[in-house]
């Protein structure tokens, strides 16, 4: 989430504040000094474009331009008061609703669901009727018609909040409902209620003057922008110029609140440009054997940040090899830069950079790349299509690179889920992601990796997010691979105590650089060189007790 | 930013429990009969609630006080509440609308006649939408994901805040200027003898704002996607762009697309009303400004209730379209 | 299996009062056919200037009960006493004080640390310049600095907003602290410095916690006494140096087999 508190400005947010700023001033200023021209009769009786009626006159003499300003000089007037009422009513109620004991909140978010549901302009209409119309009228009616939706924007932010660890803290903690609201529910949805509040003036504006078009909203001799087109609608053949200036200024008002919304949105969510990522070759091959080999990896940022410096390494085969470190040390983006699987924005460049026979510094194909490196990752419940059933997911290599066809290649999956000690894999193949656990899932992609039989798997953080007994079953998994298949296996993890259980060889990367290599004894006996490593060593806990 | 638009319009919403299609539909038709049964309260009350007297309007300007308590009488507005609420509903379950007394008709015979415009008008919309927005929001979101082709950004950006920021009433007269006035390619009006040509330019006044807003929505969500973990996954499994795009990114940027969808359609139903007026389109919209400007109320009150359930019904209908798309819905998944 | 063997409830010494007890308590959520127990009549026993670890896996209901000892989960059966009696909720949340897991949600990011604490000690009017001594004090205790009363939570790294939180917990030196898997979403050297810090203010200000933790080692090191939970069930409890020497239960044994480390029986 960016720093809270500055605000952004940026192309659409200037744009817009400059056209919706400008014609409003333009609008009370120009209505100020020209406003009797607006309602003066004269004899001039539908002139055309002229130096002293720039937009002409009308049947009655009056001057075009100036009607058309004074008129949207009670549009926006009425559109503000409209947006005022309606985000202070709805936002109260949002926000209260949560405030609310459980039964009178499910209740009242069932009413704003159901409220949403019909169509703004209908509510207005409805309520136009009721109580006619004219300015006041005009203005209650599309309030109210635009509350539902504020209200449950303000409902579902607030519900959103409510979830966060600092209001629970502050409700218990005995802070009343009032103070919860405004200390810690509204400043933290700054952001979206100001768009809220620039789409709602938006609408308002747009829903009054269609209201006035049709003939339910200001009734003359009152008028606004909607009101003088459907004036000039009838003459549109005969005198289209009538037409221009309530457009002209209905478009700059409207377009000018869409900008400044757009603007918002776009300074509270700011997208750091990224390009695509590149991989290229640095230098001569060194001539490293090994089934994996990493030779002077380097990784920078689009700002020129080294992210990783120089990184060489090589996994034999079915050697599993650890990389350890903390965040920020470079261990997940080596992985990557391996996997070819390098994020946007960042570019990699590596004297040699192989696994299996597959130079992956050359223009890998597909079907090589698949026969070279598979990846698993932490698995946060979202690492399959929640649109498709595992079946169709799983055999997705198999059908797509190896051309086997469906039949055949949920043959080798299941076989393969077996082996990974799924105890029904057809059942499996038949269901839906959300409907599995954590365990299984991993299990899955384990089985999805390697069934392209890679020369080269990357597991990132396999078990991070699993319960440890799941996560030994895991590691179980993959030490027998390795036993079993001669895989090479690149193994990242924060966590000493696992990389000790389960790799060959460990390294360790600090800050961008690996700063020791050890074997799986030195790592137990605790023979280590880099005070950094011994730090970590010296930081982890440890069991004392041993049953 | 994608927390906001859905935040605004509420994520697809997970049963608490049941597994099938059953329970699904059962839900969403209890949602439907929810929202059908509030509109007939909320119409109902609109006479009540009118200030002054709806039978000295119905009777007409120069009615005698005998006239008008004749017309009283007759539209039952002597009775208590209650009994009037309870045959309103019961006329209601026999098709019973009420009487329009400006255009002397049934009220359901009106609604009938007008019903088809409006449905024919919204619908073709809504198809020009979600054909043209969806696969053009989506093109623009792969192109700029992650900030490539800024220019491209900006410019997709700028057009469609414009042309969204048009009312439809506005960009409907632009139209007529353009293509009736200027042009004369099309009819400015409804004309008995060419309904399908005029049809377009009314569609096509409708649909516009539309297709920017939702082509918006379906760019953001499609960048959204784009970041899951999923896609990450297809990535490493090296699949195609287009394998993709069509198994991994639709399905789940229609799943979104369709709940803030939902509410722009419905909105655009209330367009049509000004839409219609423009090109005096004889369907519900422009039915039912004729019938407040003239305070028919039983008409009013008729095709209000039919438009309620007209918008209930598109919202039901995208909550299933989900429940295709999205199996979570339908298997009552916890959030 | 009888259950009196195994469930050795931390039990006071002499002289000691209980704290904090949990007695029979027993949290569904959903109803009917499709509830879910959480916690199944699980007792646990704090002793004043103890603490005690709840240990457990991922749906083990050890969240559960912090949530259910504060009044944020529903309670069908049991009872929560504070020094043996049973007392209003109201009074519960003052006395007993939580720190939560995730340092990038429990502090506000529009309210300065000052702001946040000063909440802490005074939840209507939450004024920083009346409370400052206090807040200053809390900020020296916790190892930061003083110039942090007026910067915001994003200025700061995620051990040091654990930090703010445990400042935040025990400003009003409140009878029982729990501690709600305080170090799971931190780096390894960051998880020992509030580790360090954690055990420098048990011994200073006798503290009386309940620590939750899914890292058996992390529990050892810090607790006094072990509960171990499982699908709501207290399986074992004691004090820790015993438990897991010769754990009784099936689900400890487990638990322990699972901990990575250091070699135990080849393979």
């Amino acid at each position: 989430m960016a720093e809270p508190g500055r605000l952004r400005w940026n192309p659409a947010l200037v744009a817009g504040t400059v056209v919706l700023g400008g014609t409003a001033l333009t609008i009370f200023v120009a209505s100020f000094v020209m406003g009797d021209a607006a309602e003066r009769l004269s004899a001039d009786i539908a002139h055309p474009v002229s130096g002293e009626h720039w937009l002409g006159t009308d049947y009655f003499g009056r001057d075009q331009l100036a009607r058309a300003l004074v008129g949207a000089e009670a549009s926006l007037l009425m559109a503000l008061a409209a947006t005022a009422i309606s985000m202070v009513i709805g936002v109260a109620a949002g926000a209260a609703v949560w405030t609310a004991p459980r039964r009178l909140r499910e209740f009242s978010l069932r009413i704003v669901e159901i409220t949403v549901s019909y169509p703004e302009l209908l509510v207005a209409v409805v309520l136009a009727a009721i109580l006619g119309a004219g300015r006041w009228q005009l203005v209650v009616a599309v309030a109210v018609a635009n509350i539902p939706a504020t209200a449950r924007l303000t409902a579902n932010l607030s519900g959103a909040l409510y979830q966060r660890d600092f209001v629970t803290t502050a409700r218990l903690t005995g802070v009343p409902r009032r103070a919860v609201i405004s200390r810690h529910l509204l400043p933290n949805m700054a952001e979206p209620l100001l768009i809220q509040l620039a789409a709602t003036f938006s609408t308002g504006l747009v829903a009054m003057s269609a209201l006035s078009f049709v003939g339910l909203g200001v009734q003359t001799p009152d008028f606004d922008l909607g009101r003088l087109l459907a004036d000039a609608l009838p003459s549109i053949y005969s005198r289209p110029i009538e037409v221009v200036g309530p457009t002209l200024l209905i478009l700059l008002l409207s377009v000018g609140a869409m900008l400044v919304g757009d603007g918002l949105a776009a300074a509270a969510d700011p997208r750091v440009s990224r390009g695509k990522s590149t991989t290229r070759r640095s230098g001569r091959a060194s001539g490293a054997t090994g089934q994996a080999v990493v030779a002077d990896l380097e990784v920078v940022r689009t700002d020129g940040v080294p992210l990783v410096r120089g990184v060489s390494f090589e996994i034999g085969r079915g050697e599993i090899v650890g990389l350890v470190g903390e965040s920020g040390s470079g261990k997940s983006l080596t992985a990557l830069s391996l996997a070819r699987l390098l994020p946007d924005g960042l570019s990699a460049t590596a004297s040699d950079l192989r696994a299996g026979a597959v130079d992956l510094l050359g223009r890998p194909s597909r079907r090589e790349l698949v026969d070279a490196v598979a990846m698993i990752y932490q698995d946060p419940g979202t690492t399959f299509n929640p649109a498709l059933r595992m079946g169709a997911q799983l055999t997705e290599v198999l059908r797509v690179h190896k051309g086997l066809s469906k039949r055949a290649a949920r043959a080798v999956i299941v076989d393969l889920l077996a082996k990974v000690h799924i105890p029904d894999p057809e059942r499996l193949l038949a269901a839906h992601p959300y409907e599995l656990s954590g365990g299984m899932r991993q299990r899955a992609m384990i089985a999805a990796a390697l069934a392209a039989e890679p020369a080269l798997l990357v597991a990132d953080e396999p078990t991070t997010a699993l319960d440890t007994t799941v996560a030994a079953g895991i590691l179980r998994e993959l030490a027998r691979i390795r036993d079993e298949t001669g895989t090479s296996i690149l193994f990242i993890s924060h966590d000493l105590g696992v990389v000790e259980e389960l790799c060959d060889r460990v390294l360790v990367m600090k800050d961008g650089a690996i700063v020791e290599e050890l074997t799986q004894e030195a790592l137990r006996t605790g023979d280590v060189t880099s005070p950094y490593t011994r730090m970590l060593l010296d930081a982890v806990p440890r069991l004392a007790v041993r049953s | 930013m994608t927390d906001t638009t859905e935040l605004a319009h509420g994520r697809p919403r997970r049963p608490k429990s049941g597994s099938s299609w059953t329970g699904f539909a059962l839900r969403r038709f209890g949602g439907l009969v929810g929202t059908v049964l509030i509109a007939v309260v909320v119409t109902f009350v609109i006479v009540p609630l009118i200030p002054g007297d709806p039978a000295v309007s119905a009777a007409g300007p120069d009615a005698t006080v005998d006239q008008i308590n004749r017309v009283r009488a007759e539209l039952g507005l002597d009775r208590p509440l209650v009994d009037r609420f309870l045959d309103y509903v019961g006329g209601l379950l026999h098709g019973d609308l009420g009487h329009s007394f400006s255009l002397n008709a049934p009220v359901s015979e009106v609604v009938l006649r007008r019903l088809p415009f409006t449905a024919g008008l919204s619908f073709l919309a809504l198809l020009v939408v979600l054909a043209v927005a969806v696969p053009l929001g989506m093109a623009i979101g792969a192109a700029t994901r992650g900030g490539r082709r800024r220019r491209l950004d900006s410019t997709f950006n700028y057009v469609t805040a414009v042309v969204a920021a048009i009312p439809p009433y506005v960009m409907a007269t632009l139209l007529v200027l353009l293509f009736a006035v200027t042009l004369e390619l099309l009819p400015p009006a409804y004309t008995r003898s060419q309904p399908g040509l005029s049809l377009l330019l009314p569609a096509f006044a409708l649909s516009l704002p539309s297709i920017c807003l939702i082509a918006r929505v379906v760019r953001r969500e499609t960048a959204v996607v784009l970041e899951q973990d999923f896609v990450r996954t297809a990535r490493g499994w090296r699949l195609s762009g287009l394998r993709t795009a069509t198994r991994y990114v639709l399905p789940n940027v229609l799943t979104s697309t369709l709940t803030l969808s939902g509410i722009i359609l419905v909105a655009m139903l209330g367009g049509a009303i000004s839409v219609e007026t423009v090109f005096g389109w004889p369907g519900l919209g422009l039915g039912v400004v004729n019938a407040v400007a003239t305070k028919d109320y039983p008409l009013v009150q008729g095709i209000v209730l039919v438009l309620a359930v007209l918008s209930a019904l598109m919202t039901m209908a995208v909550d299933i379209l989900l429940g295709i798309v999205d199996p979570r819905v339908r298997g009552g998944q916890h959030g | 299996m009888s259950q009196g063997d195994r469930e050795r409830l931390p039990g006071a010494c002499e002289g000691e009062s209980l704290a904090l007890s949990v007695e029979g308590l027993t949290v569904r959520f959903g109803r009917g056919a499709h509830a879910v127990t959480a916690l199944a009549d699980v007792s646990v026993t704090v002793p004043s200037g103890h603490t005690v670890g709840l240990v457990g896996e991922s749906g083990s209901g050890k969240s559960t009960l912090a949530k259910a000892i504060l009044g944020v989960a529903p309670v069908s059966a049991g009872r929560v006493l504070l020094d043996g009696a049973e007392e209003p909720q109201r009074t519960v949340n003052r006395r007993v004080r939580m720190i939560p897991q995730d340092p990038y949600s429990s502090l506000n990011p529009r309210r300065t640390i000052g702001q946040t604490l000063a909440e802490a000690l005074d939840p209507v009017r939450a004024k920083v310049n009346r409370h400052r001594e206090a807040i200053e004090a809390a900020l020296t205790e916790v190892a930061l600095p003083l110039d942090a009363v007026g910067r915001y939570p994003h200025e700061f790294s995620g051990g040091q907003r654990q930090r703010v939180a445990i400042a935040r917990a025990l400003i009003t030196r409140p009878s029982v602290v729990i501690a709600d898997e305080i170090t799971s979403a931190l780096d390894v050297s960051v998880q020992a410095e509030v580790l360090a810090l954690l055990a420098r203010l048990r011994h200073e200000l006798s503290l009386t916690m309940l620590f939750i933790s899914h890292n058996l080692a992390v529990v050892e090191q810090v607790s006094d006494e072990v509960v171990v939970l499982h699908h709501g069930h207290v399986v074992e409890s004691g004090p820790v140096g015993e438990v897991f020497a010769a754990p009784a239960a099936d689900h400890t044994r487990a638990l322990l087999a699972a901990v990575p480390g250091p070699a135990k029986e080849a393979r």
